[in-house]
Protein backbone atom coordinates (compact mmCIF):
# COMPACT_ATOMS: atom_id res chain seq x y z
CA UNK A 1 0.00 0.00 0.00
CA UNK A 2 1.35 3.44 -0.90
CA UNK A 3 1.27 6.42 1.40
CA UNK A 4 -2.18 8.00 1.76
CA UNK A 5 -2.11 11.57 0.48
CA UNK A 6 -2.10 14.49 2.87
CA UNK A 7 -5.62 15.37 1.64
CA UNK A 8 -6.80 11.90 2.57
CA UNK A 9 -5.33 12.30 6.06
CA UNK A 10 -7.16 15.63 6.43
CA UNK A 11 -10.41 13.85 5.43
CA UNK A 12 -9.79 11.18 8.04
CA UNK A 13 -9.11 13.77 10.73
CA UNK A 14 -12.29 15.58 9.71
CA UNK A 15 -14.14 12.44 10.81
CA UNK A 16 -12.67 12.54 14.33
CA UNK A 17 -15.21 14.26 16.61
CA UNK A 18 -14.22 16.76 19.27
CA UNK A 19 -14.56 14.80 22.55
CA UNK A 20 -16.47 17.58 24.32
CA UNK A 21 -18.61 18.82 21.45
CA UNK A 22 -18.97 15.74 19.25
CA UNK A 23 -21.05 17.44 16.54
CA UNK A 24 -17.93 19.14 15.20
CA UNK A 25 -14.69 17.54 14.07
CA UNK A 26 -11.16 18.34 15.13
CA UNK A 27 -10.65 19.91 11.70
CA UNK A 28 -13.79 22.05 12.18
CA UNK A 29 -12.36 23.23 15.48
CA UNK A 30 -9.24 24.47 13.70
CA UNK A 31 -6.78 22.79 16.04
CA UNK A 32 -5.05 20.63 13.40
CA UNK A 33 -2.36 23.03 12.24
CA UNK A 34 -0.28 20.90 9.91
CA UNK A 35 -0.22 17.47 8.30
CA UNK A 36 2.84 16.31 6.40
CA UNK A 37 4.93 13.31 5.50
CA UNK A 38 8.59 13.26 6.38
CA UNK A 39 9.89 10.15 4.69
CA UNK A 40 7.70 7.32 5.95
CA UNK A 41 6.65 9.23 9.12
CA UNK A 42 3.42 11.17 9.29
CA UNK A 43 3.68 14.39 11.27
CA UNK A 44 0.59 16.06 12.67
CA UNK A 45 0.81 19.39 14.51
CA UNK A 46 -1.98 20.12 16.99
CA UNK A 47 -2.60 23.33 18.93
CA UNK A 48 -4.53 23.46 22.22
CA UNK A 49 -7.71 25.54 22.42
CA UNK A 50 -7.18 26.64 26.04
CA UNK A 51 -3.96 25.98 27.98
CA UNK A 52 -5.64 23.78 30.55
CA UNK A 53 -8.36 22.19 28.44
CA UNK A 54 -8.71 18.66 29.81
CA UNK A 55 -9.78 17.43 26.37
CA UNK A 56 -6.27 17.99 24.97
CA UNK A 57 -4.88 14.60 25.95
CA UNK A 58 -8.06 12.84 24.82
CA UNK A 59 -7.82 14.63 21.48
CA UNK A 60 -4.25 13.41 20.95
CA UNK A 61 -5.33 9.90 21.84
CA UNK A 62 -8.28 10.07 19.41
CA UNK A 63 -6.06 11.33 16.57
CA UNK A 64 -3.59 8.55 17.15
CA UNK A 65 -6.31 5.91 17.30
CA UNK A 66 -8.02 7.15 14.14
CA UNK A 67 -4.79 7.18 12.15
CA UNK A 68 -3.47 3.87 13.46
CA UNK A 69 -6.81 2.21 12.72
CA UNK A 70 -6.31 3.25 9.11
CA UNK A 71 -2.88 1.70 8.94
CA UNK A 72 -0.58 4.60 9.74
CA UNK A 73 2.33 3.05 11.57
CA UNK A 74 4.87 5.81 11.98
CA UNK A 75 3.20 8.83 13.49
CA UNK A 76 4.48 11.85 15.38
CA UNK A 77 2.10 14.27 17.10
CA UNK A 78 3.57 17.63 17.99
CA UNK A 79 2.11 20.42 20.05
CA UNK A 80 2.25 23.76 18.27
CA UNK A 81 1.65 26.76 20.54
CA UNK A 82 2.31 29.57 18.11
CA UNK A 83 0.32 31.21 16.65
CA UNK A 84 -2.20 30.71 19.46
CA UNK A 85 -5.54 29.15 18.58
CA UNK A 86 -8.31 31.54 17.66
CA UNK A 87 -11.99 30.96 17.04
CA UNK A 88 -11.39 32.52 13.61
CA UNK A 89 -10.11 29.05 12.66
CA UNK A 90 -13.48 27.40 13.24
CA UNK A 91 -14.80 26.22 9.89
CA UNK A 92 -18.09 27.61 8.54
CA UNK A 93 -19.37 24.06 8.46
CA UNK A 94 -18.41 23.73 12.12
CA UNK A 95 -20.11 27.00 13.08
CA UNK A 96 -23.34 25.90 11.39
CA UNK A 97 -23.22 22.55 13.19
CA UNK A 98 -22.64 24.25 16.54
CA UNK A 99 -25.70 26.43 16.11
CA UNK A 100 -27.87 23.51 15.04
CA UNK A 101 -26.65 21.65 18.14
CA UNK A 102 -27.76 24.55 20.37
CA UNK A 103 -24.42 26.29 20.92
CA UNK A 104 -24.23 29.86 19.62
CA UNK A 105 -21.09 30.08 17.44
CA UNK A 106 -18.41 32.71 18.18
CA UNK A 107 -19.06 36.12 16.79
CA UNK A 108 -16.49 38.90 16.25
CA UNK A 109 -18.58 41.34 18.28
CA UNK A 110 -17.85 39.19 21.34
CA UNK A 111 -21.40 38.05 22.00
CA UNK A 112 -23.86 35.67 20.33
CA UNK A 113 -25.61 36.89 17.17
CA UNK A 114 -28.89 35.25 18.09
CA UNK A 115 -30.46 32.59 20.29
CA UNK A 116 -29.60 29.18 18.80
CA UNK A 117 -33.04 27.90 19.85
CA UNK A 118 -35.52 30.55 18.68
CA UNK A 119 -33.33 33.04 16.80
CA UNK A 120 -34.24 35.81 19.25
CA UNK A 121 -31.98 38.81 19.77
CA UNK A 122 -33.01 39.70 23.31
CA UNK A 123 -30.10 38.01 25.08
CA UNK A 124 -28.24 38.26 28.37
CA UNK A 125 -25.05 36.73 29.70
CA UNK A 126 -25.43 34.70 32.88
CA UNK A 127 -21.76 33.70 33.27
CA UNK A 128 -18.48 34.47 31.55
CA UNK A 129 -17.60 30.78 31.80
CA UNK A 130 -19.47 27.58 31.01
CA UNK A 131 -19.22 23.81 31.09
CA UNK A 132 -15.94 23.81 29.13
CA UNK A 133 -13.19 26.46 28.92
CA UNK A 134 -14.32 27.48 25.43
CA UNK A 135 -17.89 28.40 26.37
CA UNK A 136 -19.89 31.00 28.31
CA UNK A 137 -23.46 30.82 29.61
CA UNK A 138 -26.17 32.97 28.05
CA UNK A 139 -29.94 33.15 28.24
CA UNK A 140 -32.57 34.20 25.73
CA UNK A 141 -35.19 36.57 27.14
CA UNK A 142 -37.57 35.73 24.28
CA UNK A 143 -37.84 31.96 24.66
CA UNK A 144 -36.34 31.98 28.20
CA UNK A 145 -34.00 29.12 27.31
CA UNK A 146 -30.42 29.11 28.60
CA UNK A 147 -27.74 28.28 26.03
CA UNK A 148 -24.00 27.90 25.60
CA UNK A 149 -22.05 30.49 23.65
CA UNK A 150 -18.73 29.52 22.09
CA UNK A 151 -16.43 32.31 23.32
CA UNK A 152 -14.67 34.37 20.69
CA UNK A 153 -10.91 34.50 21.23
CA UNK B 1 24.67 31.41 34.26
CA UNK B 2 22.39 32.57 31.45
CA UNK B 3 20.58 29.23 31.37
CA UNK B 4 20.28 29.15 35.14
CA UNK B 5 18.77 32.64 35.15
CA UNK B 6 16.30 31.58 32.46
CA UNK B 7 15.46 28.51 34.54
CA UNK B 8 14.81 30.70 37.59
CA UNK B 9 12.69 33.10 35.55
CA UNK B 10 10.59 30.23 34.17
CA UNK B 11 10.15 28.79 37.67
CA UNK B 12 8.85 32.16 38.83
CA UNK B 13 6.34 32.30 35.99
CA UNK B 14 5.26 28.68 36.39
CA UNK B 15 5.12 28.72 40.19
CA UNK B 16 2.94 31.84 40.17
CA UNK B 17 0.34 30.20 37.97
CA UNK B 18 0.64 26.81 39.68
CA UNK B 19 0.21 28.06 43.24
CA UNK B 20 -2.54 30.55 42.38
CA UNK B 21 -4.23 27.93 40.17
CA UNK B 22 -4.20 25.45 43.04
CA UNK B 23 -5.55 28.05 45.46
CA UNK B 24 -8.40 28.95 43.12
CA UNK B 25 -9.18 25.27 42.56
CA UNK B 26 -9.83 24.96 46.32
CA UNK B 27 -13.13 26.75 45.64
CA UNK B 28 -14.37 23.95 43.43
CA UNK B 29 -17.73 22.88 44.84
CA UNK B 30 -17.75 25.64 47.49
CA UNK B 31 -18.56 28.85 45.63
CA UNK B 32 -21.55 31.02 46.53
CA UNK B 33 -23.40 30.23 43.29
CA UNK B 34 -23.01 27.70 40.50
CA UNK B 35 -21.89 30.22 37.87
CA UNK B 36 -19.09 31.45 40.11
CA UNK B 37 -18.04 27.90 40.90
CA UNK B 38 -17.71 27.18 37.19
CA UNK B 39 -15.90 30.45 36.57
CA UNK B 40 -13.35 29.84 39.34
CA UNK B 41 -12.76 26.25 38.23
CA UNK B 42 -12.20 27.41 34.64
CA UNK B 43 -9.82 30.15 35.78
CA UNK B 44 -7.87 27.59 37.83
CA UNK B 45 -7.78 25.29 34.82
CA UNK B 46 -6.29 27.99 32.59
CA UNK B 47 -3.66 28.75 35.23
CA UNK B 48 -2.70 25.09 35.62
CA UNK B 49 -2.52 24.80 31.82
CA UNK B 50 -0.17 27.76 31.64
CA UNK B 51 1.87 26.12 34.40
CA UNK B 52 2.40 23.05 32.23
CA UNK B 53 3.95 25.24 29.55
CA UNK B 54 6.14 27.32 31.88
CA UNK B 55 7.36 24.44 34.02
CA UNK B 56 7.69 22.16 30.99
CA UNK B 57 10.03 24.70 29.42
CA UNK B 58 11.81 25.21 32.77
CA UNK B 59 12.59 21.50 32.92
CA UNK B 60 13.81 21.56 29.32
CA UNK B 61 16.08 24.56 29.98
CA UNK B 62 17.43 23.01 33.17
CA UNK B 63 18.43 19.93 31.17
CA UNK B 64 18.27 17.42 34.01
CA UNK B 65 15.31 15.53 32.64
CA UNK B 66 12.74 16.99 35.06
CA UNK B 67 9.19 17.26 33.72
CA UNK B 68 6.56 19.86 34.65
CA UNK B 69 5.02 17.24 36.96
CA UNK B 70 8.38 16.58 38.64
CA UNK B 71 8.82 20.29 39.29
CA UNK B 72 5.28 20.68 40.61
CA UNK B 73 5.14 17.65 42.86
CA UNK B 74 8.71 16.89 43.89
CA UNK B 75 9.94 20.23 45.22
CA UNK B 76 9.48 21.50 48.74
CA UNK B 77 8.40 24.98 49.83
CA UNK B 78 11.89 26.53 49.81
CA UNK B 79 12.36 25.66 46.13
CA UNK B 80 9.20 27.48 45.06
CA UNK B 81 9.62 30.85 43.37
CA UNK B 82 6.07 32.24 43.29
CA UNK B 83 5.31 35.68 44.72
CA UNK B 84 3.75 35.56 48.18
CA UNK B 85 0.47 37.02 46.88
CA UNK B 86 -0.30 33.76 45.05
CA UNK B 87 -0.01 31.53 48.12
CA UNK B 88 -2.14 33.62 50.50
CA UNK B 89 -5.29 31.88 51.74
CA UNK B 90 -8.55 32.34 49.84
CA UNK B 91 -10.35 34.09 52.69
CA UNK B 92 -13.89 34.92 51.67
CA UNK B 93 -15.08 35.10 48.07
CA UNK B 94 -14.30 38.81 47.92
CA UNK B 95 -10.72 38.31 49.08
CA UNK B 96 -10.22 35.56 46.48
CA UNK B 97 -11.47 37.82 43.69
CA UNK B 98 -9.41 40.77 44.92
CA UNK B 99 -6.28 38.59 44.95
CA UNK B 100 -7.21 37.36 41.48
CA UNK B 101 -7.64 40.88 40.16
CA UNK B 102 -4.35 42.10 41.65
CA UNK B 103 -2.59 39.15 40.00
CA UNK B 104 -4.52 39.23 36.70
CA UNK B 105 -3.68 42.90 36.23
CA UNK B 106 0.03 42.13 36.64
CA UNK B 107 -0.20 39.06 34.40
CA UNK B 108 -1.98 40.99 31.65
CA UNK B 109 0.80 43.61 31.56
CA UNK B 110 3.56 40.97 31.86
CA UNK B 111 2.21 38.68 29.11
CA UNK B 112 1.85 41.65 26.79
CA UNK B 113 5.57 42.40 27.20
CA UNK B 114 6.66 38.77 26.99
CA UNK B 115 4.96 38.33 23.63
CA UNK B 116 7.92 40.17 22.10
CA UNK B 117 10.51 38.09 23.99
CA UNK B 118 13.72 37.23 22.13
CA UNK B 119 13.09 33.62 23.16
CA UNK B 120 10.47 32.23 20.78
CA UNK B 121 9.32 29.62 23.27
CA UNK B 122 8.64 32.27 25.91
CA UNK B 123 6.87 34.46 23.35
CA UNK B 124 4.66 31.55 22.25
CA UNK B 125 3.56 30.71 25.81
CA UNK B 126 2.90 34.39 26.54
CA UNK B 127 0.83 34.80 23.37
CA UNK B 128 -1.26 31.80 24.37
CA UNK B 129 -1.62 32.88 28.00
CA UNK B 130 -2.37 36.52 27.19
CA UNK B 131 -5.73 35.62 25.62
CA UNK B 132 -6.77 33.76 28.75
CA UNK B 133 -5.41 36.43 31.07
CA UNK B 134 -7.33 39.16 29.21
CA UNK B 135 -10.52 37.22 29.89
CA UNK B 136 -9.59 36.67 33.55
CA UNK B 137 -8.84 40.32 34.27
CA UNK B 138 -12.12 41.38 32.67
CA UNK B 139 -14.02 39.07 34.98
CA UNK B 140 -12.06 39.68 38.20
CA UNK B 141 -12.12 43.44 37.53
CA UNK B 142 -15.90 43.41 36.96
CA UNK B 143 -16.42 41.42 40.15
CA UNK B 144 -14.21 43.74 42.20
CA UNK B 145 -16.26 46.70 40.93
CA UNK B 146 -19.55 44.89 41.56
CA UNK B 147 -18.67 43.97 45.12
CA UNK B 148 -16.70 47.13 45.97
CA UNK B 149 -19.44 49.39 44.72
CA UNK B 150 -22.12 47.09 46.11
CA UNK B 151 -23.73 46.89 49.51
CA UNK B 152 -22.26 48.30 52.71
CA UNK B 153 -21.28 44.77 53.71
CA UNK B 154 -19.64 43.83 50.40
CA UNK B 155 -17.85 47.18 50.23
CA UNK B 156 -16.41 46.73 53.73
CA UNK B 157 -15.23 43.21 52.90
CA UNK B 158 -13.56 44.31 49.65
CA UNK B 159 -11.81 47.20 51.39
CA UNK B 160 -10.59 44.79 54.09
CA UNK B 161 -9.36 42.41 51.36
CA UNK B 162 -7.52 45.23 49.60
CA UNK B 163 -5.95 46.41 52.87
CA UNK B 164 -4.76 42.84 53.59
CA UNK B 165 -3.47 42.08 50.08
CA UNK B 166 -1.97 45.41 49.03
CA UNK B 167 1.32 44.91 50.96
CA UNK B 168 1.89 41.81 48.80
CA UNK B 169 1.54 43.67 45.47
CA UNK B 170 4.97 45.31 45.55
CA UNK B 171 6.87 42.01 45.30
CA UNK B 172 5.63 41.53 41.72
CA UNK B 173 7.72 44.55 40.72
CA UNK B 174 10.96 43.69 42.55
CA UNK B 175 14.07 43.16 40.42
CA UNK B 176 17.23 41.17 41.05
CA UNK B 177 20.14 39.65 39.12
CA UNK B 178 17.86 37.08 37.47
CA UNK B 179 15.75 39.89 36.02
CA UNK B 180 18.87 41.78 34.97
CA UNK B 181 20.05 38.72 33.04
CA UNK B 182 16.61 38.39 31.39
CA UNK B 183 16.62 42.05 30.37
CA UNK B 184 20.14 41.73 28.96
CA UNK B 185 19.14 38.71 26.87
CA UNK B 186 15.94 40.43 25.72
CA UNK B 187 13.91 37.56 27.15
CA UNK B 188 11.82 39.43 29.73
CA UNK B 189 11.28 43.01 30.91
CA UNK B 190 12.48 44.50 34.17
CA UNK B 191 9.46 43.97 36.48
CA UNK B 192 9.92 47.47 37.89
CA UNK B 193 9.08 48.82 34.44
CA UNK B 194 5.58 47.30 34.57
CA UNK B 195 4.50 49.31 37.59
CA UNK B 196 3.23 52.40 35.83
CA UNK B 197 0.93 50.49 33.51
CA UNK B 198 -0.20 48.31 36.40
CA UNK B 199 -1.00 51.26 38.65
CA UNK B 200 -3.02 52.91 35.90
CA UNK B 201 -5.13 49.77 35.32
CA UNK B 202 -5.55 48.90 38.99
CA UNK B 203 -6.19 52.51 40.00
CA UNK B 204 -8.96 52.82 37.43
CA UNK B 205 -10.77 49.65 38.48
CA UNK B 206 -10.38 50.23 42.23
CA UNK B 207 -11.63 53.78 41.71
CA UNK B 208 -14.75 52.46 40.00
CA UNK B 209 -15.08 50.02 42.87
CA UNK B 210 -15.07 53.00 45.30
CA UNK B 211 -12.16 51.40 47.16
CA UNK B 212 -9.17 53.21 48.65
CA UNK B 213 -5.63 52.02 47.92
CA UNK B 214 -3.56 51.98 51.14
CA UNK B 215 -0.91 54.69 51.18
CA UNK B 216 1.76 52.71 53.07
CA UNK B 217 4.42 51.64 50.56
CA UNK B 218 5.88 48.79 52.66
CA UNK B 219 5.77 45.43 50.90
CA UNK B 220 6.41 41.82 51.89
CA UNK B 221 8.90 39.84 49.85
CA UNK B 222 10.81 36.58 49.78
CA UNK B 223 8.63 34.42 47.54
CA UNK B 224 10.09 35.02 44.09
CA UNK B 225 13.66 34.77 45.43
CA UNK B 226 12.80 31.76 47.60
CA UNK B 227 14.27 33.55 50.62
CA UNK B 228 11.21 32.99 52.78
CA UNK B 229 7.67 31.97 51.93
CA UNK B 230 4.69 32.48 54.23
CA UNK B 231 3.60 29.62 56.46
CA UNK B 232 0.65 29.11 54.10
CA UNK B 233 2.68 27.57 51.26
CA UNK B 234 3.67 24.46 53.21
CA UNK B 235 0.04 23.71 54.02
CA UNK B 236 -0.94 24.18 50.39
CA UNK B 237 1.81 21.80 49.23
CA UNK B 238 0.76 19.22 51.85
CA UNK B 239 -2.54 18.96 50.08
CA UNK B 240 -1.31 19.41 46.49
CA UNK B 241 1.62 16.99 46.79
CA UNK B 242 -0.07 14.46 49.05
CA UNK B 243 -0.20 11.65 46.52
CA UNK B 244 3.47 11.84 45.55
CA UNK B 245 4.47 12.04 49.20
CA UNK B 246 2.34 9.06 50.22
CA UNK B 247 3.20 6.98 47.15
CA UNK B 248 6.55 8.24 45.82
CA UNK B 249 6.87 7.81 42.06
CA UNK B 250 3.22 6.85 41.60
CA UNK B 251 2.03 7.25 38.01
CA UNK B 252 -1.47 7.50 36.59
Amino acid sequence: MGQPSVDTIWDWLDQVPDPEIPVISLVDLGIIRDVKWEGDTLKVAVTPTYSGCPATSVINFDIETALRDRGIEKLTLTQQLSPPWTTDWLSDKGKAKLEKYGIAPPSPKGEPERCPNCGGHNLERTSQFGSTPCKALWRCRDCLEPFDYFKCI
Amino acid sequence: MADNALFQFLLRMGDNSLILGHRVSEWCGHSPVLEEDIALANTALDLIGQTQFWLGLAGEVEGKGRSADDLAFLRDAWDYRNVLLCELPNGDFGQTLMRQFLYDAWASVMMGRLMTSSDERVAAIAAKASKEVAYHVERSGDTVVGLGDGTEESHARMQAALDYLWPYVGEMFDSDEVDAAMVKAGIAPDPAGLREEYDALVGKVLGQATLTIPTDTFHHKGGRTGYMHTEHLGHLLCSMQWLQRAYPGATW
